[in-house]
């Protein structure tokens, strides 16, 4: 099995069959991504806060640069860094590893969704270089804006001018990306069923497991009216049909639907996964059970199938009827329902035990804090749609959901990072500049969202590239807040920094683990060398005990791996 | 005796499929449902549908029906490891595929002859704007059955010839198999919805 040989560099990037590779492949492309994603909310975020001036490493922001930037920093930072972190990236690293097998059920497709992931992030960067610019219709593409300059009634162009233009390209991008992430899917799926260690059950798997599995599945099944609908919207670009187009008895309000029908499920396929990086990291650095693995599981899985019948609190003014709207708030209520009873079983888990304060817990109760006290309950004014109505499409919406996602992506990816860096690759991450970057990034994310709320009640409209045009918006002290949050965005953004260098130091430099089970955890990844050679396991492992038996009363040690007679 | 069968025992392959086909019937499902609201809303659709051509898509029907009858010989076969009468049956299911496509590039060759195109310019012309998404949906839909028909037949041919050269994997028939019967039950729904509700 340890037949690993050292592989040359094109081996090891693009075409090894190894997960732990090919999560790395995934995880070098998606940080090429997020350069990008941070990069443009930099330019934009300037340009808000000092409307007259050239931003440094840009230049002047037009209205269409504008335009162009906030869509593909949403498109980007929604579609490549939250779906690819953690649901390719957290599932190829860890499912295999965690329910103690050698590899994927279907190593070569695994490959093949890399590859597919590839091809979508090049259209997605050559989008930005088309002839008529990047695309600015907004990351949720509604139609008429996503149709193109040509929009619906101008005479049929060639084929080559419609077909080379950012919008066809986005959509590629995405349809690529899609697919990549459902071959992905399927992977995972039967990895989980079929592959998992002797002894290890169903219910004797890590809570990550769990999440990104029911993640998987409620992605794969909102995404397919989205494949058709952004088939349909490429016809109507490419091929002049018109399915969105009112004059031709379409409806653009059917792409809000499909598009919705799978964003809304999105938010929580985003949010699973980093709930089961923290259920991991709590638990063990409370040394206590996780409280209520099954409870967990079952909200989890109330949560999957309600968060189907969400999705058109985003379309409350787009002319829905009122009764359905009053039915969609009541669901998007009930849905926070479920959150709340798994947030207070991480709190449960949390109670009493014997915290050990570090890296990834600091990340794990930062991204529980800010995500439930902000996030979720800014959430609940949201949903109801009388509420709703005033805020909608205000700053106090890009405060929420910045709220909700900063913490859950970015905290909970940081979390991984840290909590797993070590077992991945060999070496530490330094300390001390991971301290120094968490609480760079956990205030000034905290000074960059707050002051949005503020704006969007004092009624700041987003997508609005220059807010001069509208006098009530220039009144003390609304620029201050613009600029307080644009400071921050920029110290955010720069930290980062410290972590990208910690990152590819420490992967050369670092000094070399001295444990294979820092965390002493029972979890089966802890269990084998650092870093797992090729195979995983030197042995096969057995199991015998569920994933958080913590201070057994029966056990001498406070932990029991699980693969410990 | 205990009939309960845990996961661990259903093939890998044959799970994974199960997975596909459910995501593609979220596509297929999510066109049909759009499809079938836009019908009830526009009452001239049943115009439209009568110019399509009943006795080809029932042709067809069969055609795809018989295939997929085909495809279980294959599988009774493979089973046994019978290399010659693999080869025979998912040779005369891809016949059936080919005559399949034939069929339908049939239809669609006079369709468009008749001015029923994808953008339909000439009933835009004649001033019938909504008709035109009847014509957008047929092509939407029977296209992108079309071509998991085409994915669904290379499949299968590709399958077939690793198994009977190298006498083993005989339980991909089985795997491919169940995708061309997904292929076989989409048609099922798209040629009701299509061409006989008038």
């Amino acid at each position: 099995m340890n037949t690993h040989k050292k592989h040359g560099f094109w081996h090891r990037y693009f075409f090894s069959l190894d997960h732990k590779d090919i999560g790395f492949q995934y995880m070098l492309t998606i940080f090429v991504m997020v350069s990008i994603g941070g990069f443009f909310a930099y330019v934009f975020r300037m340009h808000l806060a000092y409307p007259e001036m050239e931003v440094p490493l840009f230049g002047l922001v037009t209205n269409k640069d504008y335009n162009m930037l906030i869509t593909n920093h949403g498109l980007i930072m929604m579609m490549w860094l939250a779906l690819g972190m953690l649901l390719a990236v957290a599932g190829n690293y860890l499912i295999p590893i965690m329910i103690g097998t050698d590899d994927m059920a279907f190593p070569k497709l695994n490959k093949l969704s890399y590859w597919f992931f590839l091809i979508s992030v090049i259209l997605m960067i050559s989008s930005f270089f088309m002839k008529r610019g990047g695309f600015g219709g907004g990351w949720t593409m509604y139609p008429p804006l996503s149709v193109g300059d040509f929009g619906y009634n101008t005479a049929y162009t060639s084929f080559k001018d419609r077909f080379f233009t950012a919008n066809t390209f986005v959509l590629l991008a995405i349809t690529f990306e899609f697919i990549a992430l459902l071959m992905g899917g399927i992977n995972f799926f039967v990895t989980t069923l079929n592959k998992r260690a002797k002894g290890m059950t169903l219910t004797k798997m890590p809570m990550i497991v769990w999440m990104i599995n029911i993640a998987s599945v409620l992605f794969m099944f909102s995404v397919g009216p989205l494949i058709a609908g952004a088939f349909m919207l490429l016809l109507d670009i490419n091929a002049g049909t018109g399915f969105y187009d009112v004059y031709r008895g379409g409806d653009p309000l059917l792409w809000e639907h499909l598009f919705w029908f799978f964003g809304h499920p999105e938010v929580y396929v985003i949010l699973l996964p980093p709930l089961g990086i923290i259920a991991e990291i709590i638990s063990t650095n409370s040394r206590k059970p996780l409280y209520g693995y099954k409870f967990i599981l079952n909200l989890t899985l109330i949560a999957a199938i309600l968060s189907m019948m969400v999705w058109a609190h985003h379309q409350f003014v787009s002319g829905i009827d009122p009764r359905a709207a009053t039915i969609f708030s009541i669901f998007t209520i009930i849905i926070s329902l479920p959150f709340a009873g798994i947030i207070l079983a991480y709190i449960a888990t949390l109670w009493n035990g014997d915290l050990k304060i570090n890296l990834p817990m600091k990340w794990a109760i930062g991204a529980i804090t800010l995500f439930t006290l902000i996030g979720g309950f800014t959430g609940l004014y949201l949903g109801a749609s009388v509420f709703d109505i005033y805020a909608h499409d205000t700053s106090f919406v890009v405060a929420h959901f910045h709220y909700t996602l900063f913490p859950t992506v970015i905290f909970g990816s940081f979390a991984a990072f840290y909590y797993w860096f070590g077992k991945f690759s060999g070496r530490e991450l330094n300390k001390f500049w991971g301290n120094v970057h968490f609480w760079l990034t956990f205030i000034f994310f905290n000074g960059f969202a707050f002051p949005l709320f503020l704006l969007g009640l004092a009624g700041q409209h987003r997508r609005i590239a220059d807010y001069r045009q509208f006098e009530f918006l220039m009144q003390d002290p609304l620029p201050l807040y613009r600029q307080i949050a644009t400071i921050s965005a920029v110290i955010l953004i720069l930290s980062q920094f410290i972590f990208i260098f910690n990152f590819f130091w420490s992967l050369k430099r670092g000094k070399k683990v001295t444990s294979d089970n820092p965390w002493e955890s029972n979890t089966l990844e802890w269990q084998t060398a650092s870093p797992p050679p090729h195979g995983n396991f030197a042995v096969y492992p057995e199991v015998h005990h569920g994933p958080y038996e913590y201070n057994h009363p029966d056990r001498e040690d406070d932990f029991l791996p699980q693969n410990k007679k | 005796m205990n009939t309960k069968i845990t996961w661990r025992e259903i093939p890998q392959a044959r799970l994974a499929m199960w997975a596909l086909i459910a995501g593609e019937f979220a596509i297929f499902g999510g066109l049909i449902v759009m499809y079938t609201l836009n019908r009830l809303k526009y009452e001239s659709w049943g115009e439209m549908a009568q110019h399509t051509n009943v006795i080809a898509g029932t042709i067809n029907t069969l055609v795809l029906l018989t295939s997929s009858f085909f495809v279980v010989k294959a599988h009774e076969a493979a089973l046994h490891k019978n290399k010659e009468k693999v080869k025979m049956w998912i040779w005369l299911t891809l016949i059936c595929a080919l005559l399949f496509l034939g069929i339908k590039s049939y239809e669609y060759y006079h369709e468009i002859l008749h001015g029923f195109t994808l953008p339909g310019t000439q009933l835009l012309a004649e001033g019938k704007h909504v008709e035109t998404m009847y014509w957008s949906f047929y092509y939407t839909m029977t296209g992108l059955h079309g071509l998991h028909v085409i994915g669904g037949a290379l499949a299968l041919f590709f399958v077939m010839r690793h198994a009977t050269k190298t006498e083993k994997d005989y339980h991909r028939i089985e795997v491919a198999g169940l995708y061309w019967h997904m292929v076989d039950i989409v048609w099922i729904f798209l040629f009701p919805l299509i061409y006989l509700i008038h």
